[in-house]
């Protein structure tokens, strides 16, 4: 028995080359129904699904279950506490649509993801052209060195800029003003104005060295024969990087656009730590949203309000993540199968 | 250069020493060339690395020298750092993170090296199923998701409780790692099994005594990856440590210190520097593995 399923869990494909030495074989001569081969095949599979349970176990409580129950909560007018009974329908979701600062909210997560994708996303793509050169002398000193505030906690990024940045004797407004660039100190997130742009450089500069990583990926899999056989035939180096670099990294390109995408939309933690969504509402995005009406509320907190809240915020973001995919699907069946399908891993 | 121009000698020793030269020519003005590549470069550095360097400098000033713009403290004290340790109470913090970090990275190794063992060989029925639903999960938003998991916590009992975010963080966390685990077992030959199993070994035994020592450099990246997501978490952390502030970890710790003592700057940069040391040092001496990990992901 436990060769028949030691055998089965190799890498064949056809369960019937699979063949059962021992105590299996009289089973499968006796031609069984298709319930009973299957049982019998998940018997035998038995081991494999009990290391698969943990991970289903997880899968549904920290995963499936959270999706279901954020729909359920949504539709009931709920403190978080006690029993849901106040079922109140689509209200939920009608009161987010009314309320300006959730639009406001809303506005200001598609400013963060417009800018990782406009802004970020093409610089790092740069940067990472620059160090994928091998005659670059030190390029991993400089790859190391932009990536260290991706390891760093966002939190202590935050207050540690909160500070440089501070109007009274913050070391930039110390500086600029010392070198009389300025009249007076700037403050950077205590004005309406200026707080987002701040905020957006903050997170890029905390950000982009994960972007960079990932370019260089998609560059590492291009040919080094295609870049001399480009220079032979006289391309410059813009030629080559246009009619070259950018046709081959498009597949890998969309999911870095999609991760970056993805990257944006979790703006938690750097806002909540310098502005927690003000001045005046000028940085506040979705999650602070809703984290303000569950977790932090003036009265008491609205459960079922902020998973709607939520609900809105996930399918917005689904729907738009998506579209890369149905993109890199239609170029699949133009092209023929892309070479980075993770898929049938 | 010229030098050996002038000066006549055996034919192939002047066309040899004219090549080297050329070549050394070459890369000279390759080199030359780079330089303004170099020169923007370091100017990026220099601002990706300043805040660090101010935040060690100003943890090493006196109170009273947070103004000098000078880098270098003129009178260097770690007493910013006993205060932000014991008062502060970065070293409790520090504590936390250390669990949560490999609380989670453990669980989710543990975790993944199993189901992408028993996904990675062999075709269990409802296998396609299951990685197929993982996958589509993998690009799905988890950001507000965190209501349910704090009711489920709470209803555990594991709200305000070390194992209560571990769990909350790695609970959701494992699909990239069965992933690679995945990949990684399925390309390991049969005939190292069958060995075992004439052997008799069982389905365990050949699990924990062959498959899994193989896989280490998997292992490693996924407990890097792990870990050092573990330690940066924040949402995770102070949503659960709300009710009990010697939970927090490090960058929760931070969060509030913040809010209290906001004018403490030495204290804050001494608390910064605790928080993120330690990661940058994990980082470091791991960052092969972690920045593969980051570049498979976007490969796979």
């Amino acid at each position: 028995m436990r060769s028949a399923q030691v055998a089965g869990s190799s890498q064949n494909r056809e369960v019937q080359q699979v063949t059962p030495v021992s105590s299996t074989s009289s089973v499968r001569a006796a031609r069984p129904t298709k319930a009973e081969s299957l049982a019998a095949r998940m018997w035998q599979y038995r081991w494999q699904y009990l290391f698969v349970a943990p991970m289903i176990v997880l899968f549904i409580a920290f995963t499936l279950w959270p999706m279901v129950a954020s729909w359920v909560y949504s539709v009931f007018d709920w403190s978080g506490y006690g029993p849901l009974q106040n079922f109140v329908g689509l209200d939920n979701f009608d009161s987010a649509f009314r309320d300006p600062l959730f639009w406001n909210a809303f506005k200001n997560t598609a400013i963060f993801a417009a800018f990782a994708i406009f802004v970020q996303l093409p610089l790092a793509l740069i940067v990472a052209v620059v160090l994928n050169d091998n005659a670059l002398k030190g390029r991993n000193v400089y790859r190391i060195l932009l990536f260290l505030p991706v390891v760093t906690t966002t939190a202590v990024v935050g207050v540690v800029f909160a500070i440089l940045l501070n109007p009274s004797g913050g070391p930039i407004n110390e500086f600029l003003l010392s070198r009389e660039f300025l009249d007076r100190p700037i403050n950077f997130l205590g004005s309406t104005e200026l707080a987002l742009p701040t905020v957006l450089v903050i997170d890029m500069w905390k950000g982009i060295g994960i972007t960079i990583i990932y370019w260089l990926a998609a560059l590492q899999t291009v040919p080094g024969e295609l870049y001399e056989a480009a220079r032979i035939d006289g391309a410059n180096k813009v030629q080559q990087f246009a009619r070259i670099t950018v046709p081959l990294i498009v597949p890998i390109g969309i999911v870095i656009l999609l991760l970056t995408f993805i990257t944006s939309m979790n703006a938690f933690d750097i806002i909540k730590v310098m502005t927690d969504g003000g001045p005046n509402g000028a940085t506040d995005i979705v999650q602070t949203y809703i984290y303000r009406y569950a977790f932090d509320p003036e009265g008491a907190p609205q459960f079922g309000f902020a998973s709607a809240v939520g609900i809105l915020f996930g399918v917005a973001v689904m729907l738009l993540s998506s579209l890369p995919m149905l993109l890199r699907r239609r170029r699949r069946t133009q092209i023929g199968p892309a070479p980075t399908n993770g898929d049938e891993r | 250069m010229t030098l050996t121009d002038d000066r006549p000698r055996v034919g192939t020793t002047t066309i040899r020493t004219r090549r080297t030269n050329q070549n050394r020519r070459r890369a000279w003005i390759q080199r030359v060339r780079q330089v303004p590549t170099h020169v923007i470069l370091i100017a990026i550095c220099l601002a990706w690395t300043y805040p660090f360097v101010w935040m060690i400098s100003t943890a090493l000033k006196q109170s009273g020298d947070i103004f000098n713009l000078d880098l270098i403290p003129t009178d260097p004290t770690f007493e910013n750092f006993a205060r932000a340790w014991d008062s502060a109470n970065f070293g409790q913090y520090t504590f936390n993170s250390v669990v949560v970090s490999v609380g989670s990275a453990v669980l989710v190794v543990a975790v993944s090296a199993l189901a992408g063992y028993a996904l990675g060989r062999g075709n269990m029925p409802g296998k396609k199923i299951i990685v197929g639903v993982l996958v589509a999960t993998m690009f799905l938003p988890k950001g507000y998701t965190i209501l349910p998991v704090y009711i489920l916590i709470n209803a555990l009992g594991l709200n305000n409780t070390l194992f209560g975010i571990v769990l909350a963080e790695a609970g959701p966390a494992h699909i990239v790692g069965i992933l690679l685990f995945m990949g990684y077992f399925s390309q390991i030959p049969r005939d190292l099994e069958e060995a075992a199993i004439v052997d008799g070994a069982g389905y365990w035994r050949i699990f924990l005594r062959i498959m899994f020592p193989l896989a280490t450099p998997v292992t490693a990246t996924v407990f890097i990856f792990n870990f050092i997501s573990g330690w940066q978490g924040f949402l995770i952390p102070l949503v659960f440590t709300l009710g009990a502030p010697e939970l927090r970890t490090t960058g929760v710790g931070m969060f509030s210190f913040f809010g209290e003592y906001s004018v403490d700057w030495t204290g804050l940069a001494a608390g910064a520097v605790i928080s993120v040391v330690p990661i940058i040092i994990v980082f470091l001496f791991m960052q092969r593995y972690f920045i593969e990990g980051i570049a498979g992901a976007v490969k796979g």
